[in-house]
């Protein structure tokens, strides 16, 4: 039937296609109230298939972790449909959820469904998902180091019509309210959130009306079919076979043992088949991840190596991800799940990357930084007589690659989000920042080099405040590739009282106690290194001891550069030494 | 400051290929055009060529308004004056880190060099907090150390950014007065001069843009003033500003980084102006280029000006400036099918060189350029071929190789596959940028200028429910005109940030006073006759707890309490659908802009009146078969500068001129205005 479509006619309906869903994009971030939507683009906005919920398009400015997450969680709304568990669907009705087991992330990722009907039957589904600034539980904001248990993290909400033919239930948004922090702006980021639902229908409806539904419809499946024909063309690149890598997860923030991410892809055909057998079995602690996470990180990851593939269903057919069961990469109710989109999907990207990275050496980087650097700070400023809570994300290097040393302070692997300025945080919160600085030393040594992380120290400047950390690459550093060197591991240290502490888990513990004074300093991960040290041309070394991002003994022992300290001149002499000798190669 | 007739008026673009000039005798109406190659090492032998050309005679020219693109280039190629920077201790490295991002969203690789290196970027002991008070006091000796070693270094200019400028600005300018006694000329920036706000990586980047800068643009604008003044100009020189507003050529290089936008600006600038003369205040402007096209928005006949623009990857600069977007296409975008048998069109670009398979310089990708060309949209008899000797043929036989036979389509269903492509693509682009300013496409005119914007207006109108274009005389010459039609302005913010509810609504009419009188007064100090000072204010606003902005116009200085809260909630639901009860809104910003309107100028002598024939009959020059949607065509061809005062045409036609080609399409209908315009309605879909 689709061959009928002609291939301008094709171009033409994909492009608008996903106008759509750019459109939904912008009108949710630009109506939000809550930063982490407004600002950080934490959201994304998307058109699912009627009958079973996948990936029809997806918003090009979407949260990259959210790549696959809404056609399951789409997908399990209609099964329950279906087996009479929640109420059908009339038109104009929003279904919300957040229920990480039923296809999601966090609590924090809620998302809105609504029906899309046309001459009387659903066409499809729009769905968004916005991350809503808390949930409930124990933590503000959500991101516990140390629950045990789902029920503390958050309020958890199944499938409900949240709007009923249009309009909002108001007893279910009172019990919503009722469960979660500063909830008196919440009807803004939901009115937000609905109305770039209204925005799809009515750029969608005109869509259709100029081509047709059956045209549409047929383009869909054609775009689906040449979706799945592009993946398996890039994947065929790769020489059939078996990639295996290992990524760890320090800890579970519980229990201060690693966590193994075991990967084995298998290219046969032009399709990859990934297996996780072998990773560690669910934990204790926030650091488990949900089947849906789990597969969208890799199809986050395969983006990243194939960014031209567009984002849809078909695209990921190729990519066969063997249920991961029996491990924390498939991990079940009751089991607390607030580490996963931020950090444990990073660690599986990681495991992809360091697995093609032979396979695919011009496409895939060495190991970025991989964690979202989340640091809460929670207390009362007397000053103010109010109560608050700080979040500072910050970035980190990126792995070197076949054509540059990797980018400094990049943002996170799943993210896309700018970090807040200095000025902004100390005029909001009572702290003031010491230092905001390049990590100098902390790029991974490569002949290309990853890029540098970020240190910052910042004081508490008045009152009591509790200081939360949700991040990772404490005990092992990003992974070099090809020879390339890992990237320095992130360092947390808390002085009380001008005592250092640093803690049990390294990078991750939550509410330490913090008094005016007290400081807190960061220092995050850089990227790893590509290629062999010994490869990197002494200038490129020699211009890095320069601009003092490596000083002439790193130079010398990472590098096997010798440089004078007096004329800031290479030793050739002395470098050929040092080269020839293999040391550090 | 009267000027007096019967003197000329002289509007001069810089652009990456030519340089553009109008001269207009305010006298006599006599209209003077040039354009002759870019100079791009020193741009000014460009300008006196184009005067040259034009047998300007120098003495009786007042003045002369030039946009230059000294300082973009400058940046986008990274040659820049040898800066440095002193800041706050623990802070050297913000220009390097920059906000935590990536080039694009997938993807994890990247590049980029912060402008000012790191063995120049010095800190020393000071610290402000948030409120302005003292933390740390300045380490006066630091600060002169540094600047001693940032000149043994080589440095030619230096910024001073320390945090919290904007709260109290007192370090900053000590500091200042410390370099000044031990820098050698006066290319000291401080952060806080442009730009009084929080966010110190925008503003450190915007000050640190200006410095590096700043002594080319000073030594660029002598020598130009110099040399004009040997060939016996006495006048006044302006620069064009990113703002749309000209300033005197001795202020100019102070802040300098307001010019890096002043090319497009000028392009928008004349936009405005011509939708202004003829009656038609809301205009999209669509101006297409080899490379790229540049898209902006104008209502009531203003330009919308930004003050967050980044002009490329982690390179923000923070000053008021006209808020041109570069969306995908231009005539060099190269067209291909995937693996998978999609045709994609674009973003590579053949670019200059080789540029397009028509040009003859050993381009071998099909473009937009050669597929208007197969569709004898442009005139194939006009090939640039002089270099390699292409011919038509070559071009459809690599369209059908390499577009046709993987698409089933002959050479011209594949050129014609492409434009629709391109235009779907570039509709698409459009319709983002103007719903991410907050307007509809359909309410506004589409102004079609640059070398290929007028073949691709009509189809892009079409797509984007776009009823009418409005094509100006000299499409390929808008900067330059944007120069001599330029307004003066200046523009105001002050920040209130209250609920609206509690706001003083005497102080915010107060602010809205005392902008107006500093407009004023800036304005009447500049050398320039003015007709009259227009007045426009705005506010933006939001909901308390939101971080986006929401800009409502005003028409009056004087708004009530009642009247605010009402235009902003009006314009929220037409804006998301919204209503919000339940929040309050919030007064973040009081903006006006003042601008001194100059002396309308005629252009109805753009196009030469003695040329112009009474019938439209006598303008066709032939015809030929054109490509469109349904087939070829017999299209007439016609010679714009022949073209009757008065006229109507239906589609299909071709208009050709000297810079450009418009496309009028079956089913459209053109149109001359009074000022030489050609506006065309769009019929229904093809």
């Amino acid at each position: 039937m689709s061959s009928a479509i002609d291939p301008i006619t094709l171009s033409v309906i994909q492009a608008g296609l996903q106008q759509v869903c750019d459109e939904m994009d912008l009108s949710f971030s630009r109506a939000a109230f809550s930063p982490v939507i407004a600002e950080a683009n934490d959201r994304s906005d998307g058109i699912y298939s009627a009958m079973d919920g996948s990936l029809i398009a997806q918003g090009a400015g979407g949260l990259p972790v959210f790549v696959g997450t809404m056609q399951y969680s789409t997908k399990t709304l209609i099964e329950m449909i279906e087996v009479g568990s929640v109420l059908p669907p009339e038109p104009d009705d929003i279904y919300i959820v957040n229920d990480p087991y039923l296809g999601g992330t966090h609590l924090m990722d809620v998302r809105f469904a609504r029906p899309f009907y046309r001459n009387g039957a659903i066409f499809c589904w729009l769905s968004n998902t916005g991350h809503w600034p808390d949930t409930g539980g124990s933590v503000p904001g959500g991101f516990s180091a140390s629950a045990t248990a789902v029920e503390q993290e958050g309020l958890r909400l199944p499938p409900v019509k949240l709007f009923k033919k249009g309009n909002l239930d108001t007893e279910i948004y009172a019990i919503i309210c009722s469960n979660i922090r500063v909830a008196d702006q919440r009807i803004g980021d939901v009115k937000a959130q609905a109305a770039a639902l209204m925005v799809g229908e009515d750029r969608l409806n005109e869509l259709l009306d100029r081509y047709g539904d059956e045209t549409v419809r047929d383009a869909i499946a054609e775009l689906r079919t040449r979706a799945s024909a592009q993946m398996r063309s890039c994947i065929s690149a790769i020489p059939d076979g078996d990639y295996t890598s290992t990524a760890w997860v320090d800890s579970d923030g519980v229990v201060n043992e690693p966590l193994a991410i075991k990967l084995k892809i298998t290219k046969a055909e032009d399709e990859l088949n990934f297996d996780f057998a072998g990773s560690s079995p669910p934990c204790l602690g926030p650091m488990n991840s949900v089947l849906a996470t789990t597969l969208s990180s890799v199809y986050l990851a395969m983006r990243h190596i194939f960014p031209e593939v567009p984002i849809s269903a078909g695209a990921f057919e190729p990519l066969k991800v063997i249920r991961p069961e029996g491990t924390f990469l498939d991990a079940h109710y009751p089991r607390p799940v607030s580490g996963c989109a931020a950090e444990v999907s990073q660690r599986i990207a990681e495991a992809v990357f360091a697995a093609l990275v032979e396979a695919l050496p011009r496409r895939v980087t060495a190991a970025p930084a991989g964690t979202s650097g989340n640091f809460a700070l929670g207390g009362n400023d007397p000053d103010r007589n109010r109560d608050f809570v700080m979040y500072q994300l910050s970035g980190g290097g990126y792995g070197g690659n076949a054509d540059h040393d990797g980018l400094s302070n990049g943002c996170s692997t799943i993210g896309i989000s700018k970090a807040p300025p200095v000025e902004i945080m100390e005029q909001a919160f009572p702290v003031l920042y010491h230092r905001y600085a390049l990590r100098e030393g902390s790029g991974g040594a490569g002949e290309h080099r990853g890029g540098f992380g970020l240190e910052y120290e910042l004081e508490l400047r008045r009152g009591n405040a509790q200081a939360s950390f949700v991040m990772d690459h404490g005990r092992f550093g990003p992974q070099g590739a090809r020879g390339g060197v890992d990237g320095a591991v992130n360092e947390v240290t808390v002085f009380q009282n001008g005592e250092p502490y640093t803690p049990e888990h390294l990078s991750k513990e939550q509410d330490i106690p913090l008094q005016a004074g007290d400081r807190v300093r960061v220092k995050t991960p850089g990227g790893g290194g590509y290629g062999k040290p010994f490869d990197r041309p002494a200038e490129a070394v020699l211009r890095d001891v320069m601009l003092e991002r490596y000083t002439p003994q790193q130079a010398m022992a990472l590098f096997g550069v010798a440089i004078d300290e007096t004329t800031m001149e290479i030793d050739a002499i002395g470098t050929q030494k040092l080269r020839g000798a293999g040391v550090g190669s | 400051m009267v000027i007096d007739s019967p003197d000329q008026v002289v509007g001069v673009d810089v652009g990456g290929t030519f340089t553009d000039l109008v001269l207009i005798d305010q006298g006599s109406r006599e209209v003077k055009l040039a354009k002759v190659p870019s100079t791009l090492d020193n741009q000014a032998f460009g300008v006196l060529n184009a005067l040259e050309e034009t047998n300007a005679d120098l003495s009786a020219v007042s003045l002369i308004i030039h946009g230059t693109t000294t300082t973009t280039n400058a940046v986008l190629e990274r040659k820049l004056s040898k800066t440095g920077l002193i800041t706050t201790r623990g802070f050297r490295d913000i220009l390097e880190l920059g906000r935590r991002t990536r080039p694009q969203a997938y993807g994890m690789k990247g590049e980029f060099t912060p402008i000012i290196p790191r063995n120049l970027r010095i800190e020393v002991s000071e610290r402000m907090d948030s409120s302005g008070n003292i933390l740390i006091p300045l380490d006066e000796t630091e600060v002169s150390k540094a600047a001693k070693h940032l000149l043994e270094e080589g440095c030619e200019s230096v910024v001073i950014h320390f945090l919290h400028p904007y709260a109290n600005s007192v370090h900053e300018l000590r500091a200042a007065e410390i370099v000044r006694g031990i820098w050698p000329n006066d290319h000291i920036t401080m952060g806080h001069a442009l730009l009084s706000e929080s966010r110190e990586f925008e503003r450190g980047v915007t000050a640190a843009v200006n410095a590096s800068v700043q002594p080319l643009l000073d030594r660029y604008v002598k020598r130009l003033t110099d040399e004009l003044a040997t060939n016996g100009y006495t006048g006044e020189v302006l620069v064009m500003n990113g703002n749309g507003g000209m300033v005197s050529s001795q202020l100019v290089a102070t802040e300098a980084a307001k010019t890096v936008m002043s090319g497009p600006a000028s392009g928008v600038m004349a936009a405005a102006y011509t939708g202004r003369k003829t009656g038609i205040e809301n205009l999209i402007t669509y101006d297409m280029g080899g490379t790229s096209t540049d898209v902006a928005l104008i209502r009531n006949a203003q330009p919308s000006v930004s003050n967050e623009i980044e002009i490329e990857y982690a390179m923000p600069i923070h000053v008021p400036m006209v808020d041109v977007r570069t969306v995908g296409a231009g005539g060099g975008s190269i067209a291909r099918v995937n693996v998978v048998g999609l045709l994609e069109v674009g973003p590579e670009s053949a670019g200059a060189n080789p540029g397009p398979i028509c040009y003859g310089r050993g381009g071998t990708d099909p473009t937009i350029s050669d597929a208007n060309l197969l569709l004898k949209r442009l005139d194939p008899g006009k090939m640039k071929s002089v270099e390699g000797g292409t011919s038509l043929e070559d071009v459809a036989n690599i369209f059908a190789e390499k577009l046709g036979d993987p698409l089933g389509l002959d050479a011209v269903e594949a050129a014609a596959a492409v434009i629709r492509v391109a235009n779907t693509k570039m509709a698409g682009a459009i319709r983002m940028v103007s719903i991410s300013l907050g307007a509809d496409p359909r309410d506004f005119s589409l102004f079609a200028f640059g070398g290929a914007g007028p073949l691709h207006a009509v189809a892009l109108a079409r797509e984007l429910g776009i009823p009418q274009i409005l094509v100006p005389c000299r499409p390929g010459i808008t900067n330059a005109l944007g120069c001599v039609v330029a307004d003066l302005r200046q523009d105001f913010v002050n920040a209130i940030n209250r609920p609206v509810e509690n706001v003083d609504m005497e102080n915010v009419h107060s602010i809205f006073a005392r902008q107006m009188a500093d407009g004023a007064d800036a304005l009447n100090r500049q050398n320039v006759e003015l007709r009259k000072i227009k007045y426009t204010y705005s506010v933006d606003m939001q909901f308390v707890g939101q971080t986006h902005l929401l800009r409502v116009s005003l028409d009056t200085p004087t708004p009530d309490r009642e009247t605010l809260r009402k235009l902003f909630e009006q314009a929220y639901f037409k804006r998301f659908r919204v209503e919000l009860a339940e929040i309050k809104a919030n007064l973040v910003n009081i903006n006006t802009s003042v601008i001194g309107e100059r002396e309308e100028l005629d252009l109805s002598s753009l196009i030469d009146p003695i040329g112009r024939k009474t019938q439209l009959a006598d303008a066709q020059t032939g015809s030929r078969q054109v490509y469109f949607d349904k087939g070829w065509q017999d299209t007439p061809i016609y010679w714009r500068d022949h073209l009757p005062f008065e006229f109507t045409m239906e589609g299909p036609a071709i208009i050709e001129q000297m810079d450009t080609t418009i496309l009028v399409e079956p089913g459209d209908r053109a149109r001359a205005d009074t000022d030489g315009n050609i506006l065309i309605t769009v019929g229904g879909p093809t």
